[in-house]
């Protein structure tokens, strides 16, 4: 018999008894479906993760006090090792110095803390970063209205405070139109300068839910350090995305020489994008892999299916077996035939799965979308790939059992079924 | 003479549970090609052993069955289905028809296992024209009588050109009129194709019209019948 004349056989005995193939097609459907639905709500996760991290500026790193890379407790592990210097201005004047450090473009020390703003009764806790002019180009931060913290403001020490539009939108009520106004910090007067454009959720929490305030002023009034120049974190922007691991090679030279740190414990820490993004694209993996292998129980449930439908199939067409062995049928022939209306169940249910969950995933998006949140569930051709042949092989591993069942009928046991 | 068949000693023996039946005792006998040979015997005298063994579903525990001058006694099952496939045409007495099929792709199921693709159709478009269903090819099983269905059956059984044709009760599921009919379709088959026909029946009127009867008695020849299955 040939391919063709068996797939049509198949087809027409499938069709015979189509309540019966539709079901079992039903299972291998929900199982396909959702382990494309699955893959793709995963890798849409991980690509609106890896957008939000890329949002915080391509070409930047972060330098923190204190070394990530000893053993815990040990030497220089963590900021509490008492050898640990923190960083000062003058380590983020030392870098931004272009014949030490030629792939850096700008940078900007930042220190950081936590305060009260009230306005008008209305307060709410945010984080406060004092920031020099530069923090706005190296951080991607573009501005809904006003300015940002100019070197007057610096030099002048001057009561200002440029806000996230969250932070607004709470103790305003609007996130518009608040120019001008005077709210106080930890008791303190300042006015409002500017509020920036709102970016979602960060890696470090929200971007959106900060006040900013010039660097001197948070140094002399709100946010107190041991030493006076210190700061919490340095800023760096490469010249660009290629120089960023240069520019962490040459960073992390002229802090060592700096700190006169001896080779291999360092007292600080170069963070760069790609730490991230690796670092996001491993969690992000894992929960993608967990997610589809649920779906993969599903479509593993559908297989059983599958086997199951055919054991009554082969023991409610016994006598058409004995019948086409009789007539000649070998072994691999009746193989041949029970395979191939497994195999075919389960590709029928495949291609109708992938589109099932194509829906799905495109539905999961359209949701996200109405709720506001920054999402595409992606479907992947792997995912796609992935998913046809798990459940073709799957067709055919159930099948293998009542295939072989039926090819070893005795004919004329089988003939005498009733 | 031209023998198709011929049987030497043979032996079939099952197990039920514990006991050891023996359906077939040491039988021996011959058919000559184109003869036309009921084989007759009461429930449990081993026919449809008989039929099986002669048909190429089973073999015999031992002894020697020669078909068509092919040893299949030793044969594997693979190469037992091929010889039922070129040698054997089956007629039940059920029909054995597939549902799903119209008359004609019944009719060419043997040939589709024989691997024969061209010519195909044609083929089996003239076995059914043979038979007199030239206007039922499309038609399904369903949608015949039963006397019709029987003529595909025996269609099919006749499409490879066989050396034998084995009825096994033909005419059992079907009224004596039409019965009747079937038993003068193989009749004339038998003498136009020069078809070697075997039946097996319980039927005296059908045993009478074929030219040897070959009677079973416990897994024996029963030797009291003559070749005529008259008694001595």
């Amino acid at each position: 018999m040939t391919f063709t004349q068996s797939i049509l056989e198949a087809l027409e005995s499938l069709n015979g008894n189509k309540m019966r193939s539709g079901l079992t097609v039903l299972g291998i459907v929900i199982g396909v479906a959702a382990v494309i639905a699955m893959l793709a709500v995963g890798n849409g996760a991980q690509a609106s993760i890896t957008g939000s991290i890329s949002s915080i500026g391509t070409n930047l790193l972060f330098v923190f006090s204190g070394s990530q890379a000893g053993p815990p407790g040990g030497p220089g592990s963590g900021r509490s090792g008492n050898n640990d210097r923190p960083l000062t201005l003058s380590d983020a004047e030392a870098i931004a110095d272009p014949f030490a450090a030629p792939s850096v473009e700008l940078v900007a020390p930042a220190i950081q803390g936590n305060g009260t703003l009230t306005y008008a009764g209305e307060n709410t806790t945010t984080s406060i970063s004092g920031v020099t002019p530069t923090y706005a180009t190296v951080r991607n931060m573009e501005l809904a209205e006003g300015e940002f913290v100019n070197e007057e403001h610096i030099l002048g020490r001057m009561s200002v405070v440029v806000l996230g539009p969250e932070t607004a939108t709470t103790i305003f009520g609007h996130a518009d139109g608040v120019i001008g106004e005077t709210i106080r910090i930890e008791g303190q007067p300042f006015r409002v300068i500017g509020v920036t454009v709102p970016k979602g959720g960060g890696a470090f929490g929200s971007e959106d839910n900060a006040a900013y305030i010039p660097f001197t002023t948070a140094q002399a009034r709100l946010i107190k350090k041991s030493t006076r120049d210190e700061v919490d974190v340095i800023f760096i922007q490469a010249i660009s995305a290629e120089a960023v691991p240069l520019a962490a090679d040459e960073v992390s030279n002229i802090v060592r020489q700096r700190h006169r740190t001896p080779i291999g414990i360092d007292d600080f820490t170069v963070f760069t994008q790609q730490d991230f993004l690796s670092t996001f694209a491993t969690i992000t993996g894992v929960l993608t892999i967990f997610l589809g292998g649920i779906a993969g129980i599903s479509l593993l449930v559908g297989g059983i299916g599958i086997m199951n439908i055919m054991l009554v199939s082969v023991t409610e067409r016994t006598r058409e077996i004995g019948l086409r062995k009789a007539l000649g049928a070998r072994k691999k022939d009746i193989l041949l035939q029970f395979l191939t209306e497994s195999s075919l169940l389960s590709l029928i249910g495949g291609i109708i799965g992938i589109m099932f969950g194509w829906l799905i995933a495109f539905i999961v998006g359209k949701v996200a979308a109405a709720t506001g949140n920054n999402f595409t569930p992606i479907v992947g051709t792997d995912a796609i790939i992935l998913s046809t042949s798990f459940s073709a092989i799957i067709g055919l591993f159930f099948g293998i059992y009542p295939a072989s069942r039926a090819a070893n009928l005795e004919p004329v046991e089988a003939l005498r079924y009733e | 003479m031209d023998l198709v068949i011929e049987a030497r000693n043979l032996t079939k023996t099952y197990m039920m549970g514990e006991f050891e039946v023996r359906a077939l005792r040491d039988v021996s006998f011959t058919i000559t090609r184109g003869e036309m040979v009921s084989i007759m015997g009461p429930s449990g005298s081993g026919k449809s052993t008989m039929m099986n063994t002669l048909g190429c579903l089973d073999r015999p525990t031992s002894g020697d069955y020669i078909l068509d001058g092919e040893s299949v006694a030793e044969m594997n099952d693979d190469q037992l289905a091929s010889v039922r496939n070129r040698k054997v045409g089956f007629v039940f007495q059920s029909f054995n028809l597939l549902s799903r099929l119209t008359a004609l792709g019944n009719v060419e199921l043997p040939l589709r296992y024989a691997g024969i693709t061209e010519g195909r159709r044609e083929r089996a478009q003239a076995a059914l024209e043979a038979v007199g269903l030239k206007d039922r090819m499309s038609h399904r099983p369903y949608e015949l009588s039963g006397g019709q269905q029987q003529r595909v059956a025996v269609a099919r059984s006749l499409v490879n050109n066989p050396a034998i044709i084995m009825a096994d009760e033909p005419t059992g599921n079907l009224d004596s009129k039409v019965g009747k009919e079937i038993m003068n379709l193989l009749l004339n088959l038998n003498k136009d194709l020069g078809t070697t026909l075997i039946i097996v029946t319980h039927d005296p009127n059908i045993a009478e019209q074929t030219q040897r009867v070959i009677r079973l008695r416990d897994g024996e020849l029963d030797a009291a019948y003559d070749d005529q299955g008259r008694k001595k």
